[in-house]
This record gives C-alpha cells, sequence and structure tokens, in this order.
C-alpha cells in the first residue's frame, strides 16, 4: 500500500511561557522561563514550591462557564489549544468531511485534580458516598478528545494514549497513522497535562524526580547543568492539525511542515528509571529514521526530552551520539523544557510545536539555565546553551520518554 | 418570594448556567432550561447539600419543574 502524506496544517499552544503560539514562539525565541511559585494550592508544607503554571489564563475567555464547568483544567487546555489549532487551520467548515476528522489526544494523567477535590470532600463527610455525577465524565482522560470532538462535530477516530511523558508523541503517530493510511483526511492532535496539584506534586516530590531549588525558580529547570537537581512541572496543552498532503493542497491550506516518521520503543528496564545506556532511546530515534527513511545526516535539530533530572539528560545525550555518530556534533540541540517546565503528557505536543515552529522560523530555540555543563555530557555537543540562533533547519527530531520506559520519536521536514 | 425559593434560584442559575429570568416556576430543567440527565442529579444533590435534606430517588424522580423543587424543599427543608 502507498502510504499517503501528512502535513501539519494549523498549530495550538497554551503554555506557562504564552498562551498562544505566537506568545509561545516569543517566549522560546527568547529563552524566557515560565517557572514562578505554586499559586494553585497552598505549598508551604511542600519540599517544591514552584511550578511552571499558565499566566492570566482565564478559561471563561474561551468555553462558556456551564460547559467549563464539567471540564477538568487538563480539558480545558486542551479546547483551548485545538480550538487555536483549527482555527489557524481555516478549515471551509461546510465543505470538510467531518466523519473522516479524528481527535487523537495525549494525556498521562487526566482529570487528576477532579479526582482530588471530590476524594476530599468524601473524606471529610460521613461515608456517605455523595458523588457527584461530572466526577467520572471530568475525570477520565479521553474527556479531553471527547470534548473536541463534541464542540466540532468531528467524527473519525478519538481516543487518548496514556504513556506518561511519551504520550503525545504516540498520539501524534497514531494520528499521523490513521491519515497515511487513508482512514481520515484529517486529525486534531496533541496533548495537555494539568498537573500542579496536590497529589502530582506531592507524589513527584516523594520520588525525588523534582527540582527543590526554591529560592530560585527561574532557574531551577536547568537540563544539562552539572547541579540540576530534578524536572520541573509544568501545565498546559499543544495541538497540531495533521492533513493529508492533497486534502490539505485542495483547498490551498497553509502547509507548516510535513510530518515524516514517528518510531516508538520500550526500555524493558525500569518503571521510573531510563535504561542506563539509553538503548530504549536510541531505538526510538532509529525506527523515528528508518519510518521517516532519511539518513541520520539528514537530521538539523533534535528537540530532547532533556528533562533536567540527574538520572535522564546524560543517557538521551549518548543515545543521540550512538544514534548520529560524528553528526550528533553537527546537529543543533536543545531541550526546551528548560523554559517549560515539564508538561508531562503535554510535553510532546508543546514540543512538536517547537520543532515545526523552529522549521518555520528557522531558528532554534535555546536550553536555558546551562550554567556549568555537566562533564558526563559530552562536551562537543551544541546544546544552544542559553541563547537560541539561526540555522538552517530542514528536519527536526523530537523525543519524549515516559515513566514505564516508554520512548516516541516524531520528525518533521520542512516542505 | 421566600428564602427557599432565591437560593433554589441562585443554584439552578448557576448550576446550569441560565439566566435568572428563565428560571420561572413552571420551567421544566430538561425542556426548558437545557439540563440533561448528570445536571439533573447534581441539582438534586446540590439541593440535597444546601437545604440539607435527603432526597430519596422516588421523590427525585418527581422534581423536574423549578417550582416542584421549591414545593419540595419548603416542605422538607430544615
Amino acid at each position: 500500500m502507498e502510504l499517503k502524506r501528512v502535513v501539519v496544517t494549523g498549530l495550538g499552544a497554551l503554555t506557562p511561557i504564552g498562551n498562544t503560539v505566537s506568545e509561545y514562539w516569543d517566549g522560546l525565541k527568547n529563552g524566557v522561563s515560565g517557572c514562578g511559585p505554586i499559586t494553585k494550592f497552598d505549598a508551604e508544607k511542600f519540599r517544591t514550591r514552584f511550578a511552571c503554571e499558565l499566566k492570566n489564563f482565564k478559561v471563561e475567555d474561551f468555553i462558556n462557564a456551564k460547559e467549563a464547568r464539567k471540564m477538568d483544567p487538563f480539558t480545558q487546555y486542551a479546547v483551548v489549544a485545538a480550538d487555536e489549532a483549527i482555527a489557524d487551520a481555516n478549515f471551509d467548515m461546510d465543505s470538510l468531511n467531518k466523519n473522516k476528522v479524528g481527535v487523537i489526544w495525549g494525556s498521562g494523567i487526566g482529570g487528576l485534580k477532579t479526582f482530588e477535590d471530590e476524594m476530599i470532600y468524601f473524606g471529610q463527610g460521613d461515608g456517605t458516598p455523595k458523588i457527584n455525577p461530572f466526577f467520572i465524565p471530568k475525570m477520565i482522560a479521553d474527556s479531553s478528545s471527547g470534548q473536541i470532538s463534541i464542540r466540532n462535530g468531528f467524527r473519525g477516530p478519538n481516543y487518548v494514549t496514556v504513556s506518561a511523558c511519551s504520550s503525545a508523541n504516540n498520539a501524534i503517530i497514531d494520528a499521523f497513522n490513521y491519515i497515511r493510511t487513508g482512514r481520515i483526511n484529517v486529525c486534531v492532535t496533541g496533548g495537555s497535562e494539568a498537573p500542579v496539584t496536590i497529589a502530582s506534586v506531592g507524589g513527584f516530590t516523594a520520588m525525588h524526580a523534582m527540582s527543590t531549588r526554591n529560592d530560585d525558580p527561574a532557574t531551577a529547570s536547568r537540563p544539562y547543568d552539572v547541579d540540576r537537581d530534578g524536572f520541573v512541572v509544568g501545565e498546559g496543552a499543544g495541538a497540531l492539525i495533521l492533513e493529508e498532503y492533497e486534502h490539505a493542497k485542495a483547498r490551498g491550506a497553509k502547509i507548516y511542515a510535513e510530518l515524516i516518521g514517528g518510531g516508538f520503543s520500550s526500555d524493558a528496564h525500569h518503571i521510573t528509571a531510563p535504561h542506563p545506556e539509553g538503548y530504549g532511546a536510541l531505538l526510538s530515534m532509529i525506527d523515528a529514521l528508518e519510518d521517516a527513511n532519511i539518513k541520520p545526516e539528514e537530521v538539523d535539530y533534535v528537540n530532547t526530552h532533556g528533562t533536567s533530572t540527574p538520572i535522564g539528560d546524560p543517557q538521551e545525550i549518548k543515545a543521540i551520539v550512538d544514534c548520529f555518530g560524528e553528526h550528533a556534533y553537527k546537529m543543533a540541540i536543545s531541550s526546551t523544557k528548560s523554559m517549560t517546565g515539564h508538561l508531562l503528557g503535554g510535553a510532546g505536543a508543546v514540543e512538536a510545536v517547537a520543532s515545526v515552529l523552529a522549521i518555520q522560523h528557522q531558528f532554534v530555540p535555546p536550553t536555558i539555565n546551562v550554567f556549568n555543563r555537566d562533564p558526563e555530557i559530552d562536551q562537543r555537543i551544541d546544546l544552544t546553551e542559553n541563547v537560541g540562533k539561526a540555522r538552517k533547519i530542514d528536519v527536526a527530531l523530537s523525543n519524549g520518554f515516559g515513566f514505564g520506559g516508554h520512548n516516541a520519536t516524531v520528525i518533521f521536514r520542512k516542505i | 418570594m421566600s428564602d427557599i425559593a432565591e437560593k433554589v434560584k441562585s443554584i439552578i442559575v448557576e448550576k446550569l448556567g441560565v439566566e435568572a429570568s428563565e428560571v420561572t416556576p413552571e420551567a421544566s430543567f430538561t425542556n426548558d432550561l437545557g439540563a440533561d440527565s448528570l445536571d439533573t442529579v447534581e441539582l438534586i444533590m446540590e439541593f440535597e447539600k444546601e437545604f440539607s435534606v435527603s432526597i430519596p430517588d422516588d421523590q427525585a424522580e418527581n422534581i423536574q419543574t423549578v417550582g416542584q423543587a421549591i414545593t419540595y424543599l419548603e416542605e422538607n427543608a430544615k
């Protein structure tokens, strides 16, 4: 079967460094940190008291109050980012065959805030289960893709992928596969997370996975720096409209880039620790390159998973060197999590958007907060430290790795 | 209008996202105020919470309009 080509025709972003795609790009380009003290709950007794929260986001500006009340924040973010991407794609909604439009979204956790609120309320009662009837439909992770579909009448395949921090990359690859095999024409894809909550911040700090740099949150997310001490949790969403190339051309759509490959693998090693040699990460990148049918030398930019954890960052760089050989030293590499924080199930989505924008603008966003590069990180690697730079980018690759040992990689090319 | 009626009305306005002027005694939650089955369950639960009453399911089924809610609560609220 001949596979069809798949292109990106719309983007949406709701992130800690910008509430629209254009604000997000300004933040990325200029190396802005989205980190600050936690405002969503009283974190006084928490070991980590900061996060990358959205700024000046009022859901009622986008979704009417009655509808918004029935959505967990992670679904609200999904709907807002998807709305931006759908508007950006500029469909003629009357002629679009909505039966051939899918929504495949990624979320690592789903409606955690909803879960917490309901269980706290229950715990304060006398044991009578006065559970709100909207509790389940708000909490379940697939309510995000469901709400996007309901709002727009898209009746194609609809579900959410859950693979922790590679969830959105898995969603993008699934969407890619349905379009290139001709099952659907268009797919709204991406991912979202709303993890600035008691259970999430408490849970990740219990694992010693999060930074505790409370005296200087803006420099806490510092991938590849020798003093990095964990990731910084972030919230928000990224959305992409993927479309079959001829379908996009026929309607004269603006085309950002082509999605040319998706790869995945599993570490088969440990529930949280990455494989010590970065073997799973290597397999995922090789799989993506083979799927894209390109040589490693064709890749110009890698947006790394790079979470700022002591254990994860060096393994990914080792895998990149193993995968690309000498070319690893000629590519531009950066971790945009240094600015956005780690959006967990939404990370792959905002980083795919960043990769597509990097191609569009021929500009590499930086890895900020690299004060002293970890000697364990190969010194010849170009990490785009602290300042972004203009550069030829024909092909950009983006990695996402998740607890559970899930790895997924996507590759975009200039068109 | 009684205090109970005022409170019932404000709960309905908040939960169903409707205008206060639409919340007339004759208005049906599902037919006139856009409630679905989950909205209706939530409304009953809010009435229970606000007025410290327990509304059995067989009686909740008979509360389908604003007026029926007010009457029930005026008779049963503590």
